[in-house]
C-alpha cells in the first residue's frame, strides 16, 4: 500500500520548538506522518530525535508549537495520554518488568474491553498475546520471564504492548541497536505486516542502510532543525549523509593496517611493526573463562592473542560476554581458569596493578564507573594516581600538583569545562570521556581496553576518540575494542573478532569482513572452513533470522 | 504432647503482632519502600489504642474495637509522614524510617505518661487477632499474585518508571502501600497494649518492630512465609521464658538472644543470597525522567 | 505538584539557609508534641534555654555533654561520607566502657600508662564492634542500620551482665555496679563541674584531624571515592572493603574513647548502660549529620545538640516530663534534616 500523501496526516508536528538550559533541543520541527507508511526520522545523537520522540509520546511539553493527531490539535500530557490516542512507542531501551512475565508486564495498567474483573489480570491477556502474535509473526511465550528473553524478544514484548491497546502510530526508537543484522530482518518483516495492517510506523535510526531498506520516506534532523525531506526511493546514503551531518562524509576505513602504508609513513618507533602478522604478541588469551555478576557462566573458554600495534574489534549483541571479557581484563571480574600473558609475562591482579603494568580501560559505563560524578575534574583526573608521586608522597595529598596537571590535561584533550574544580558531573558525556582519555592514555598504555568508547557521543568527540585510539595504535599501543557498532568496528580495527555466548569468534581480517557476515556469527552461526562466513542474500538472512528468533 | 501444643500455641500468641507488623512491611516493600519505622509506629499504635480503649476510666467511657481503629489509624498518620519525607521529597528512607521509629517511641513515651500502671477492664479475646493475622496473610499472597491491583503494586517496586508510562500513580501506589504498612503495625501495637499485656508501659514494644523488618527479609517478601517466620521468632520467645533462670545461662543472654538472633537471621540470608529476592527498586526514591 | 529543578553547584548560603528553616521547622512540630502533652512549649524552650546557656552552670552541663557527642560524631562524618549508616555509636560507646572498666579493674598496668592503656583498649573495643558490622555489610550484605541498632542492644545486655555478675562490686552489696576505678584510672573534669576536658580536647584534635584526612590524605581520597561511587572504586583498584573496614574501625573506636571518658572522668566506675549514656550515639547521629560530613564542623554542631540532651535534662527535672522528650527532639530533627536535603539540592517550583 502507497501512503497517500494528499490525505489528512494521522501525526503532525507544526513549528514545534523546545529549549532546555542552554540549548535548544528542537527548532521549529514540522513533521507529518501519514496512514500505512513507515517514515525514517534520520539524525546524529543529539541532533534532537529524542526529543521528538518526547513530544510525541508526552513524555515533554513543547515550549511553542502544535502536535495534531488526523488533524486535531492534541495536548500530549503523559504516555498514557499518547496511548489513548493511539500513540505508541518501542523505546531503546526495554521499559519492563524484568521479573514479571511477558503477560503480567502487558497486563500492566491495561484492561481489556469488556473485562471488568480485577482479578486474574496476566491470564486474562495471554489468549489475546497469542493472537496478536500470529497476526503479526511477533512470536512470544506469554508465560516466559522477561528477565530470561533476548534484546530482541523484549522488544516484541514492547511493539505487542502498544498493540494490544490498539495503537495506529508506533514510533520505533533506535530499534536495531540491540539486533543482530538477521534479528534486524525479523524486525522488518513484523514492520512491514504492521505496515499492511494499515499502521504508521517512525523509524528513528542513524543508521543509513537499514533507512533506506525499510522507510518510504525520510525527514531529517540536524542540530534541532529539520534539514531535509525526501521520498527513501530517490535518496542514496551519501545524499542522506550529507543531510545528516551537513557535509560530504567519507566512509573509507580509517585505520590503515601498517602493510597498507608506505614505508615513510611508518613510525620509527620499533614497537610499531610494518606487519602486524610479525609483530609480537602483546596479550595472549588461553581458555578464559568467567561468571557473570549473577553468578552464570559469562566467558566460555576465550582465546584470542593482540599483536603489539593491533587493534582487534570485538562485535556482538549486548550480553554474549564482551563485558565480563573486558572485566577480567583489568582485574574487575574474577577469573575461573585461563590464562592471560601481557608481553609473555603473567597479567598481573587487582585493578590498580593491573593499570599500573600499562593496560588502560576505557569502561563501558563511563558516567557510573568511569568517574565520580561529585567529585571534581582534577579528582577524576587523579583517580589512577592520586597515591603516587607528584600527586601524593607518603599519603599526603599534593592539590597544587594536582590541579596544575589537570589545567595542563584541559587544554591538551580541549575538556570543556569552567574549571579544575567544576564537579564533573556538570559536564557533557563527550567532556567525561575526555577526562577517562586523558587520565587512561596519559601513561602510554602497551594495552587499552576500550568499551563502547563513542556511545551516544556527538561526531566531534567520537572523532577525537577515535584518532586518540588510533595514534596509539601507531605508537605501538593495542587495542582491543568493544562496540555495538559496526561500522565503527569495520572502520578502526585490524581484525575482528565476534563475543557469541561467551565465546570469542576469530578474529577475521577486517579488510575481508562483512556486515552480513559478522551478523550471522553474532546470531550464532557456523563459521566456514575459510572462517568467515560469506555475506549470505537478502532472502538467506531472513529464514535464518526467522530461525534463529 | 500438651507441651508440644501449650509451646506451639504460646508461639502463635506472641507470633501475631510480628505477623501483622511483617505482613505490612512485606506490603510497603513490595512498593518499593522500606520503613525502619515499624518500632515507632507499634509504639504509638499501642498507646492509641490503649488510649482509647481505656476512655477516661470509668467503665463504658473507652471502646475496645474503636481502641484498635484508633491504633491502625496512628500507625498509619505515621507512616503518611514517612511518605511525605521519603516520596514527595525523596529523603533516604533508610534514615527517614529511623528518625520515625525516635519520634514514635519518643511520643508514645511522653503522651502515655499518664496511662503508665492503668489497669485495661475487659479484654478482647487473642484468637480472633491470630486467625485474622493467618488469614490476611494468605490474602495479601493472593491479592499480589492475582490481581491487577496487587501486580500493580508490585511492579511500581520493580520498576516504576515502566509502570509510570503506562499512566500509573507511581506516588499514589507507594503512598497507599507505607500508610498501609504503618496502619497494621499500629495494629500489632494495639495487640500488645491491648490483648497480650492489657496495659501501657514505655518500651513496651522492646525491639519487636525491629525484628519484624528483619524478618520481611528472611521471609523473601513472601506474604506466606512471612507466617512460619513469626511462629518461628515467637517460639523463641517463648523458649526464653520457659527456659530463663532455670538453666546455668545468664539472663542477659536471654534478653539479648532476639537481636543477635536478627543478625544471624540476616546473615543466613546474605549467604543464602536471598537479598536478591528484594524488589528491585526497594530503598530507591523514583524521579520521573532518571530512566 | 512540586516539582524540583537540580542546582549544579549549590551556594554555601543556601546550605545554611535551608538548615536553619529545618531546625526552626523541627522545633515547631517538636512545639506540637509539647501541646498534644499538655505542656506550653514556650514555656518548655524558655526552661530549657535558662537551665542550659543562660549561666556557667547551665554551660558546663552542655558541655559535658557535647564531649560524648563530638567524639562520636565525627567519627560518624566518616561513616555518612562512605555511606555506612552507623546507628551503633551506643553501642560502641559502651564497649569502650566495658574496655575501660576490665583495664582499670582487673590489668595490674602500671599506674603511669593506666589512662593511656584505658584510651587504646576503649578505642580497639569500640571500634571492633562496629567492624562486626562492618564486616556483616561487606561480606553478607546485611543492612548495617538494622545490625549496628541490634549490636546496640547486644552491648547494652553485655555490660548488664558483667555489672550483675562477674564484675559486680565487692563493696556494692544491692547496686549493680562495679567497684570504683582506683584513682590513677581517673579523668580530671573541670574545675568541680562534671566537663571531661580531657574528651573534650581529644574529640577537638581529632575533628581537626579527620578534617585533614579527609581532604588531604589518599585515605581520606578513597574513602569518599566509596562512598560517592563504589563502582568507581574498583574501578580505580581501591579495595571497596579494606576502606569500610578500616573506616569502621575509626569511627567505632571514636565512639569507643567517648565510652571510656563518661566512665573514667564521670562515674568512675561501670554501671547500668542507660546511666552511661543518655542516647548519645543516636544524638551523634544528628551532630555528624548537621556537619554534613565534615568533622571540623562537628565543633559546632556538637554543643548545638548538647543544648538540647541537657535541656532534655531540665525539662526532666524541672517540669516532671519523661526522659523520652530527648527522643522526641532528635527524631524530629533528623526528620526534618533529610527532608530539608532536597529543598538544598533543589530550587523548588509548583506546576507541572
Amino acid at each position: 500500500m502507497t501512503p497517500d500523501l494528499t490525505s489528512v496526516p494521522v501525526l503532525e508536528l507544526r513549528g514545534v520548538t523546545k529549549r532546555f538550559p542552554g540549548v535548544v533541543a528542537n527548532d521549529n520541527v514540522n513533521l507529518s506522518l501519514f496512514a500505512g507508511e513507515v517514515l525514517a526520522l534520520l539524525g546524529e545523537n543529539g541532533a534532537g530525535k529524542s526529543t521528538v520522540i518526547s513530544v510525541m509520546y508526552g513524555l515533554q511539553r513543547p515550549d511553542e508549537g502544535q502536535v495534531l493527531v488526523n488533524g486535531q490539535a492534541v495536548t500530549i500530557a503523559s504516555p498514557a495520554s499518547a496511548l489513548k490516542l493511539g500513540i505508541g512507542l518501542v523505546p531503546q531501551h526495554p521499559m519492563l518488568v524484568a521479573r514479571h512475565t511477558v503477560a503480567e508486564n502487558l497486563a500492566l495498567g491495561h484492561q481489556l474491553p469488556g473485562q471488568g474483573s480485577g482479578l486474574f489480570p496476566a491470564r486474562r491477556v495471554a489468549g489475546r498475546i497469542r493472537e496478536l502474535s500470529q497476526r503479526y509473526g511477533l512470536n512470544v511465550d506469554p508465560n516466559a520471564r522477561v528477565s530470561q528473553l533476548s534484546p530482541g524478544e523484549k522488544q516484541r514484548v514492547e511493539i505487542l504492548r502498544s498493540l494490544l491497546r490498539g495503537v495506529q502510530v508506533l514510533i520505533l526508537d533506535e530499534p536495531t541497536s540491540v539486533l543482530t543484522p538477521q534479528e534486524v530482518q525479523g524486525l522488518f518483516q513484523v514492520m512491514r505486516e504492521l505496515k499492511r495492517g494499515g499502521k504508521s510506523l517512525i523509524f528513528i535510526s542513524h543508521k543509513l542502510g537499514e533507512v533506506l531498506e525499510i522507510t518510504d520516506r525520510v525527514t531529517v534532523l540536524r542540530r534541532g532543525k529539520v534539514t531535509g525531506n525526501a521520498p527513501t526511493a530517490g535518496a542514496s546514503r551519501r545524499s542522506l549523509a550529507e543531510m545528516m551531518v551537513g557535509r560530504t562524509v567519507s566512509f573509507d576505513r580509517k585505520r590503515q593496517t601498517p602493510s597498507e602504508l608506505s614505508p615513510s609513513e611508518l613510525s620509527p618507533s620499533e614497537l610499531s611493526p610494518s606487519n602486524l602478522d610479525t609483530a609480537p604478541v602483546r596479550l595472549s588469551l588461553r581458555g578464559l573463562s568467567a561468571l557473570s555478576s549473577r553468578g552464570l557462566p559469562a566467558l566460555r573458554g576465550v582465546n584470542l592473542d593482540l599483536r603489539a600495534g593491533e587493534i582487534v574489534g570485538v562485535a556482538g549483541v549486548a550480553g554474549n560476554g564482551q563485558s565480563e571479557l573486558i572485566e577480567v581484563l583489568s582485574g574487575l571480574c574474577p577469573l575461573q581458569s585461563g590464562r592471560i600473558e601481557l608481553d609473555g609475562e603473567a597479567h598481573a591482579s587487582g585493578a590498580r596493578h593491573i593499570f599500573e603494568s600499562g593496560v588502560a580501560h576505557i569502561p563501558e559505563d563511563r558516567i557510573h564507573m568511569g568517574t565520580v560524578p561529585s567529585m571534581s575534574v582534577a579528582e577524576n583526573l587523579a583517580l589512577r594516581d592520586y597515591a603516587r608521586a607528584p600527586l601524593a608522597r607518603a599519603g599526603v595529598r599534593d592539590l597544587g600538583a594536582q590541579a596544575s596537571r589537570a589545567r595542563e590535561e584541559v587544554t591538551a584533550y580541549e575538556i570543556s569545562t569552567p574549571g579544575v574544580d567544576t564537579p564533573s558531573r556538570s559536564l557533557s558525556g563527550g567532556n567525561i570521556q575526555k577526562i577517562i582519555l586523558a587520565r587512561e592514555l596519559r601513561g602510554q598504555a602497551r594495552l587499552i581496553l576500550a568499551a563502547h568508547p563513542t556511545y551516544g557521543l556527538d561526531i566531534g568527540a567520537t572523532e577525537q576518540v577515535h584518532a586518540a585510539l588510533l595514534s596509539a595504535a601507531e605508537r605501538g599501543a593495542s587495542v582491543l575494542l568493544v562496540s555495538e557498532d559496526l561500522d565503527e568496528l569495520l572502520a578502526l580495527s585490524d581484525r575482528i573478532a565476534v563475543m557469541y555466548h561467551g565465546e570469542l569468534l576469530g578474529p577475521y581480517s577486517a579488510e575481508q569482513a562483512t556486515r552480513e557476515g559478522l551478523g550471522l556469527l553474532m546470531a550464532g552461526g557456523e563459521a566456514n572452513s575459510d572462517g568467515l562466513p560469506h555475506g549470505a542474500g537478502p532472502g538467506d538472512l531472513v529464514e535464518s533470522a526467522g530461525a534463529s528468533l | 504432647m500438651d507441651e508440644l501444643i501449650n509451646a506451639l500455641l504460646r508461639a502463635l500468641a506472641f507470633g501475631t503482632p510480628l505477623l501483622l507488623a511483617s505482613l505490612g512491611a512485606v506490603i510497603n516493600e513490595r512498593a518499593g519502600v522500606v520503613n525502619l519505622g515499624v518500632e515507632g509506629m507499634m509504639a504509638l499504635g499501642a498507646l492509641a489504642g490503649f488510649a482509647v480503649a481505656y476512655g477516661d476510666g470509668t467503665p463504658g467511657s473507652g471502646n475496645l474495637w474503636l481502641g484498635i481503629l484508633a491504633a491502625a489509624l496512628a500507625g498509619g498518620l505515621a507512616a503518611l509522614l514517612h511518605a511525605f519525607v521519603t516520596i514527595t521529597l525523596r529523603a533516604n528512607q533508610f534514615v527517614s524510617g529511623l528518625s520515625l521509629t525516635l519520634l514514635g517511641l519518643g511520643v508514645a513515651g511522653l503522651l502515655g505518661k499518664r496511662y503508665e500502671g492503668l489497669p485495661l477492664t475487659g479484654q478482647p479475646p487473642q484468637w480472633p487477632f491470630t486467625v485474622g493475622a493467618i488469614v490476611l496473610a494468605g490474602l495479601l499472597a493472593f491479592w499480589l499474585s492475582s490481581t491487577r491491583a496487587g501486580l500493580t503494586l508490585r511492579s511500581v517496586g520493580e520498576n516504576p518508571a515502566a509502570a509510570d508510562v503506562l499512566g500509573l500513580n507511581v506516588g499514589a501506589v507507594r503512598y497507599g502501600a507505607v500508610a498501609f504498612g504503618g496502619a497494621l503495625a499500629g495494629l500489632a501495637g494495639a495487640y500488645l497494649s491491648l490483648v497480650y499485656r492489657p496495659s501501657w508501659t514505655d518500651g513496651m514494644t522492646n525491639g519487636l518492630g525491629w525484628i519484624a523488618v528483619a524478618l520481611v527479609i528472611f521471609v523473601g517478601w513472601n506474604p506466606l512465609r512471612a507466617i512460619f517466620g513469626s511462629v518461628f521468632f515467637g517460639l523463641l520467645y517463648y523458649l526464653q521464658f520457659r527456659l530463663q533462670g532455670k538453666t546455668f545461662i545468664p539472663t542477659e543472654v536471654f534478653s539479648a538472644m532476639p537481636y543477635l538472633l536478627v543478625i544471624v537471621v540476616l546473615g543466613v540470608a546474605g549467604l543464602r543470597g536471598q537479598q536478591g529476592a528484594a524488589p528491585e527498586s526497594l530503598g530507591r526514591p523514583y524521579t520521573r525522567g532518571e530512566r | 505538584m512540586i516539582r524540583f529543578d537540580p542546582i549544579s553547584d549549590v551556594p554555601r548560603s543556601r546550605v545554611v539557609w535551608v538548615t536553619l528553616v529545618a531546625l526552626l521547622v523541627a522545633l515547631f512540630i517538636a512545639g506540637l508534641v509539647f501541646v498534644a502533652a499538655g505542656t506550653n512549649p514556650l514555656e518548655a524552650y524558655s526552661t530549657m534555654l535558662r537551665g542550659t546557656v543562660a549561666d556557667w552552670s547551665g554551660w558546663s552541663e552542655v558541655l559535658r555533654r557535647a564531649a560524648p557527642l563530638l567524639l562520636i560524631g565525627v567519627g560518624l562524618t566518616l561513616a555518612i561520607r562512605a555511606q555506612f549508616f552507623n546507628i551503633g555509636g551506643e553501642g560502641q560507646l559502651l564497649l569502650g566502657a566495658v574496655a575501660a572498666g576490665g583495664v582499670a579493674l582487673f590489668t595490674p598496668i602500671a599506674p603511669a600508662l593506666m589512662m593511656v592503656a584505658m584510651f587504646v583498649g576503649g578505642a580497639l573495643a569500640g571500634g571492633l564492634w562496629a567492624l562486626l558490622a562492618a564486616f556483616l555489610r561487606v561480606r553478607l550484605r546485611v543492612n548495617e542500620i538494622l545490625s549496628t541498632l541490634m549490636l546496640n542492644y547486644v552491648a547494652a545486655s553485655l555490660v548488664v551482665y558483667l555489672i550483675n555478675g562477674p564484675w559486680k562490686g565487692e563493696k556494692v552489696r544491692g547496686f549493680i555496679y562495679t567497684d570504683d576505678f582506683p584513682a590513677y584510672a581517673q579523668l580530671p573534669t573541670l574545675g568541680d563541674t562534671q566537663v571531661g576536658w580531657p574528651t573534650l580536647v581529644l574529640g577537638a584534635a581529632l575533628a581537626v584531624a579527620l578534617q585533614w584526612f579527609l581532604g588531604r590524605s589518599t585515605g581520606g581520597f578513597e574513602l569518599r571515592v566509596v562512598g560517592e561511587n563504589a563502582a568507581a572504586a574498583r574501578y580505580a583498584g581501591i579495595s571497596v572493603a579494606s576502606v569500610i573496614y578500616r573506616m569502621a574501625l575509626i569511627t567505632g573506636g571514636a565512639a569507643g574513647l567517648a565510652g571510656v571518658g563518661e566512665v573514667a572522668g564521670i562515674h568512675h566506675k561501670l554501671l547500668e548502660p542507660g546511666q552511661i549514656s543518655s542516647g548519645y550515639g543516636f544524638t551523634a547521629v544528628i551532630v555528624a549529620w548537621l556537619a554534613r560530613g565534615n568533622p571540623a564542623l562537628c565543633l559546632v554542631t556538637a554543643p548545638l545538640m548538647g543544648i538540647i540532651l541537657a535541656g532534655g535534662d531540665v525539662l526532666k527535672i524541672n517540669m516532671n516530663l519523661p526522659f523520652r522528650i530527648t527522643d522526641v527532639f532528635s527524631g524530629v530533627m533528623l526528620m526534618c534534616l533529610i527532608a530539608s536535603e532536597v529543598f538544598v539540592k533543589n530550587r523548588v517550583r509548583w506546576g507541572r
